[in-house]
């Protein structure tokens, strides 16, 4: 085991697959010369070459499109967005064509590509900067969406997502990248659609994923414990496809769920799980389903708007107390 | 020059063409055709003067005003009229429809719904060829109106940057859906434009299909050459509507005529006769063939039968293990049929961006002087 940043393990997923197999390449703003705008491809010019580590220009859309054609022509293009705030430039081939080549090609063409980069607030960056936006992805068949939380998870789920023969949106954020956590040595490939118990409990089942699982529920499981309330916390991992099984195990065991999200409630990836949890555990069910979400407003930039804006330790407990009816 | 045998050639494929979408326009009005359905009628002599320059292994792709592509590549003209018939037997079995034509086999990579999207893809596919050190050109065609989508500009400074191997092809047909392009452009002529990128802009008479032909040509080997990619446009008509839907009100009945009096098909008929290459009536034969063709392959439609309730969930997402669908082989039966397999283990020596002193701005040069 070694402890590694965030964005060490998302470099070596990187350089792992770009040694293993001559098809990877990293495009993106900032990627080379410049080691990427968050230091993920730190040194991988060099190993690789120009050609495999492409500074692309400030061209989001063109980009993301010329990676679609790429991965079209047989090879598995890493396409970096700087934010995915940016990406939103290139939804039109991200929706438009990679999720749905395989489609309307009536199964004749497959599209492995990986799309990713930052999701989420990033400290003090105002409306544009701050979205969570995998609700948008989850929403279109044909793509899978990855959000992972931890160093080893970021590592095994990327190594995952650059193997997958599909157009995969996988999600980061800026201030994951320097959480440090254990990564096991060697190869790690962690499957896509798994979620992962990140603490065990019986009381209640907080879910959640991406920065939320250490910026506020982890920790809020810490002071529930200090209350006696035993917390288990489910970390998606994938947003799609979810993991039902897991998220219906952990029901059936704590009868009480509370779904934490950084993203917006409103049609946020969370309205879908507690429509799962409705629908397919509703006999297992001691309260209904509660949400902490982010709250349904444009990003402020001052420090204490931004952060009531967020999830946070006492909303979430509050929403604990309440399904426990506390 | 082509051969007498490459004149032939095109004026059978431009009848085909001709007849495919003219048979397709009338099974729009038998409703055996819906949705969204645009003619290439008029335009013929840009994709088949185009196709006689390539080589089978080019890429070839373009926007929803698709049928014609890929059927002059060799697809098989009952299989893309099921497809129109959203019916089974079709490329897509009926996913895709008349927008979203898809033969791999013949090298064709997909009609494109949404206008200009295909542009970066091309510059994708151009991308892994040179990846891959390969010599194959993508072909990437899409009308005037697309010149003004922002994926044209931000995939066109890439293309040349990086001296990708595509040839970029204006189907000028002088109208964006209802708009007249010259007035929504402030340069409605494409090809102007390319020096802006620093990249090669020609012109040709998109109604001349030995033009066209030659034009290409010359192109596509200076394309495969490594000189990077090149911006051609055709200035061609598109005798019908821009859909099945579409009245062309905007333009008079007197421009319509005076466009036909120009039909690529008619024009080379012409030379074919003046050269005595063949007779009226040899000329004919061939027309008649081609009819025959086309009649074959809407009967083949109309029997083909509605896809299975079932496929609602297949092909969205590939599942391990699960292997490209090929449709000759699987509509046909077909044993023959070729199929990309592209390497997984090779070396990239390709050399995107040579180490070197940044260039520096023109403009900045003169000052620095």
């Amino acid at each position: 085991m070694a402890e590694l940043a965030y964005r060490e393990a998302l470099n070596q997923a990187l350089a792992e697959e770009m040694a293993r197999d001559p098809r990877v390449f990293l495009m993106g703003e900032e990627v080379a010369r410049y080691d990427g705008a968050y230091k993920v491809s730190k040194g991988l010019l060099d190993k690789f070459g120009s050609a495999r580590v492409v500074d692309a220009p400030i061209s989001e859309l063109g980009f993301g499109g010329l990676g679609v054609g790429a991965a079209m022509a047989g090879l598995r293009p890493v396409i970096e967005m700087m934010t995915w705030n940016f990406a939103i430039l290139a939804m039109d081939q991200i929706v438009n064509s990679a999720a749905k080549l395989r489609h309307m090609s009536g199964g004749q063409l497959r599209c492995p590509i990986v799309f990713r980069g930052p999701n989420g607030a990033g400290g003090r960056l105002s409306s544009q900067h701050s979205q969570a936006l995998e609700a948008n992805y989850a929403h279109f068949p044909g793509l899978k969406v990855i959000a992972p939380g931890t160093p080893a998870d970021a590592k095994g789920l990327l190594k995952a997502a650059i193997r997958d023969e599909n157009p995969v949106i996988f999600m980061e954020a800026e201030l994951l990248y320097g959480l440090k956590g254990e990564v096991p040595d060697g190869e790690l490939v962690i499957p896509i659609g798994k979620a992962d118990v990140k603490r065990e409990g019986s009381d209640v089942t907080i879910i959640t994923w991406s920065r939320m699982l250490t910026a506020c529920v982890l920790p809020a499981a810490e002071q529930l414990a200090a209350a006696g309330i035993n917390a288990e916390v489910i970390d998606l991992r994938t947003i799609k496809p979810m993991d039902e099984e897991a998220v219906a195990a952990s029901v059936k065991k704590t009868n009480r769920v509370v779904i934490v999200e950084e993203g917006w409630g409103y049609a946020g990836f969370g309205a879908h799980v507690a429509d799962f949890i409705h629908r397919e555990c509703f006999d297992d069910l001691d309260a209904p389903v509660a949400r902490v979400t982010g709250l349904d407003v444009n990003m402020a930039y001052a420090e204490n708007l931004e952060r009531l804006i967020q999830p946070s330790v006492p909303r979430i407990v509050e929403a604990v107390n309440q399904v426990l009816y506390r | 020059m082509a051969s007498t045998q490459q004149m032939l050639t095109m004026y059978r494929k431009m009848l085909l063409a001709r007849r495919f979408e003219e048979k397709a326009g009338q099974a729009y009005g038998l409703k055996k055709i819906q949705g969204f359905c645009h003619l290439y009628i008029g335009q013929e002599a840009v994709v088949v003067g185009v196709n006689e320059a390539l080589r089978e292994s080019d890429w070839v792709m373009t926007g929803y005003r698709d049928h014609v592509h890929p059927l002059v590549r060799g697809a098989d003209a009952g299989m893309l009229m099921a497809e129109l018939y959203g019916r089974d037997g079709g490329y897509s079995k009926g996913k895709g429809g008349s927008m979203h034509f898809f033969d791999i086999e013949h090298g064709f990579y997909g009609g494109y719904g949404i206008v200009g999207g295909q542009i970066p893809l091309a510059a994708g596919m151009a991308f892994a060829s040179k990846y891959r050190n390969e010599d194959r050109v993508t072909v990437c065609s899409f009308g005037d109106a697309a010149a003004n989508q922002g994926a044209m500009h931000e995939t066109f400074n890439m293309a040349v940057k990086w001296k990708l191997p595509v040839l970029y092809i204006v189907e000028q047909n002088k109208y964006g859906m209802g708009t007249d392009i010259a007035r929504v452009s402030s340069v409605p002529d494409i090809h102007k434009r390319a020096p802006g990128w620093d990249m090669r802009g020609e012109a040709v008479d998109g109604m001349d299909v030995m033009a066209v032909y030659e034009k290409a040509k010359e192109l596509v080997e200076w394309i495969r050459a490594g000189n990077g990619p090149v911006l051609l446009e055709a200035y061609t008509y598109r005798f019908r509507g821009h859909s099945m839907s579409d009245a062309a009100t905007y333009r008079t009945k007197d421009e319509v005529e005076q466009e036909k009096q120009r039909d690529p098909i008619l024009k080379l008929r012409k030379q074919l006769l003046d050269k005595k290459a063949a007779t009226e009536a040899e000329l004919d034969a061939i027309d008649d063939e081609e009819k025959a063709v086309v009649e074959k392959a809407l009967a083949f439609a109309d029997a083909s039968p509605l896809p299975p309730d079932s496929d609602i969930w297949t092909h969205g997402l590939v599942e391990e293990g699960e292997a490209d669908v090929k449709p000759r082989e699987r509509v046909l039966g077909a044993t023959d049929v070729k199929w990309p397999a592209f390497p997984t283990d090779f070396k990239v020596t390709w050399d995107l961006e040579p180490k070197g002193p940044p260039a520096t701005p023109s403009t900045a040069k003169k000052g620095a002087a």
